[in-house]
């Protein structure tokens, strides 16, 4: 594939963004109210209320600052302003937003109330959305994008058309050096074989066999029931898909003929190099995207067969269905129809091609579908309860 | 027009690529090798949705993309529909 040029936003530590966002980011749920204060002062920023960050510990907690500071690293982000209810947990998400080298500040609410924080982050917000306004584009590589991929309200069409393009792109996007990352534990389930098949060392294999044999120790530990309103869901159900076995055969086309996975993720954490990595994380589509978003992803590929509506506030989301049906009935919420592929008047080839169009022009700054409506889905991973 | 598609040569299912009326010939292609294939819908299949290409009895496994995809709970004759009133998983059950 030719590395075709897109025209997007260089930040400070050298990474490419598609979105120019001044985000206000609360660190728990408490500032939720401050932060949307100053996104509503301050016109061109984005509030990112959330449901969690207070009394977290271990892993979860660990997961919680790698999200919010993932999330305000994102090169889709020109600058972050962080608000909590106390200064520690508030400067260690600044901190870590900070080594990007982009524009952070932190105020907390505690000792002064929420309309002091309001005016002193919304004087700060101010400040950070004029300085971003001014940013201009340049000229950058498609092979500089960290493409996300994940499917939702899948059908059989999924696995027949709009999957194998997203796998089509997945191959000439990884041979031409660029970043790309899966993940989906539990959709694996009958087709990990054919995941494990495509690790690129035994190392590798052996990561991904065991974080998957994890998530269904979860699976089974907690289910009270057969699973069958879950897992198809019931809009699988209505698209002709029977069982996990087979979504999961469909979702993996997704993964390409000939691109080797190089490493597994714990959500939401980055991609160390190069090449397709696999990433362990919910099923549910508001959630992994935005583990996906929070590891530095900048545009995500979403086939669909029943017409799942989602979309993150800070990573774009482009769509795409093989079901003529949804393609014409939810007109609104597809980016990309590749349903002629269905009738053989259309390669996966051709399909894959035009899903790279799709993604030059969002990058260059067309609104996705999702954007275009609104759909601003921020979903906190959280692994158990609080203490 | 095609009426239904089959991943592989091995599957025991073809996918309807269209709403297929009870009685209808078909016609269908094999994704893997690109050759015609022909059968007889026995019921209403709706686009998406499986028919069988052959006859299948309780306990058979269910072939689609050439993998196992569960197992068989009613007797299913071919060009009948096939869903989760005679296939089940193995995994999750």
């Amino acid at each position: 594939m030719k590395d075709q040029t897109i025209h997007a936003y260089r930040r400070e530590n050298g990474r490419v963004g598609i979105r120019n966002h001044v985000i206000i980011l609360p660190v728990d749920d408490i500032s939720n109210a401050a932060c949307e204060g100053v996104a509503n002062n301050i016109k061109g920023t984005l509030g990112l209320p959330h449901a969690y960050g207070r009394l977290q510990f271990g892993e979860d907690l660990d997961l919680h600052f790698r999200t919010m500071i993932g999330t305000g690293a994102n090169p889709n982000v020109a600058a972050a302003v962080v608000i909590g209810i106390e200064p520690g947990w508030t400067q260690r998400i600044v901190e870590g937003i900070g080594k990007t080298g982009k524009p952070v500040a932190g105020f907390s609410i505690e000792g002064q109330g929420d309309i002091a924080t309001i005016a002193q982050a919304s004087k700060k917000a101010k400040e950070f959305v004029q300085w971003a306004t001014e940013l201009q584009r340049s000229e950058c590589k498609f092979s500089e994008l960290y493409i996300s991929v994940k499917c939702g309200e899948s059908d059989t069409t999924t696995g027949l058309a709009s999957c194998p393009t997203v796998g089509n792109v997945i191959d000439k996007h990884c041979a031409a050096g660029g970043v790309a990352s899966f993940g989906e534990t539990t959709e694996l389930t009958g087709a990990e074989h054919i995941v494990a098949g495509k690790a690129a060392s035994e190392a590798v294999r052996k990561q991904f066999q065991a974080m998957f044999d994890d998530y269904q120790k979860l699976v089974f530990g907690e289910k009270t029931s057969d699973l069958s309103e879950s897992q198809p869901t019931k809009g699988n159900i209505a698209g002709g898909l029977t069982t996990i076995e087979e979504k999961a055969l469909g979702n993996v086309e997704k993964l390409g003929k000939k691109t080797r996975f190089v490493g597994c993720l714990k959500p939401a954490e980055a991609p160390t190099d190069k090449g397709l990595w696999f990433m362990d994380t919910s099923s549910a589509a508001a959630e992994a995207v935005t583990l996906w978003a929070a590891s530095g992803a900048v545009v995500h590929l979403f086939p669909t067969g029943q017409g799942n509506v989602i979309g993150n506030p800070i990573e774009p989301v482009i769509k795409l269905s093989g079901n003529p049906k949804t393609v014409k009935l939810m007109a609104d919420h597809i980016d990309l129809d590749v349903s002629p592929i269905l009738q053989g008047e259309m390669t996966l080839d051709e399909a894959g091609d035009a899903l790279i169009d799709m993604i030059v022009r969002t990058a260059n700054g067309r609104l996705t579908a999702a954007e275009a409506l609104g759909h601003r889905e921020f979903v906190m991973t959280k692994l158990y309860r609080s203490a | 027009m095609i009426h239904f598609l089959v991943h592989d040569t091995a599957d025991t299912v073809g996918v309807a690529v269209v709403d297929v009326a009870a009685g209808t010939q078909c016609a269908g292609r094999d994704l893997s090798t690109n050759k015609p294939l022909n059968a007889k819908a026995a019921q209403d299949i709706p686009l998406g949705h499986k028919l069988a290409l052959k006859d299948l009895s309780v306990g058979d496994t269910v072939i689609k993309y050439g993998n196992d995809i569960g197992k068989v709970v009613q007797p299913i004759k071919a060009g009948q529909h096939v869903h989760i009133h005679n296939l089940k998983t193995k995994r999750w059950a």
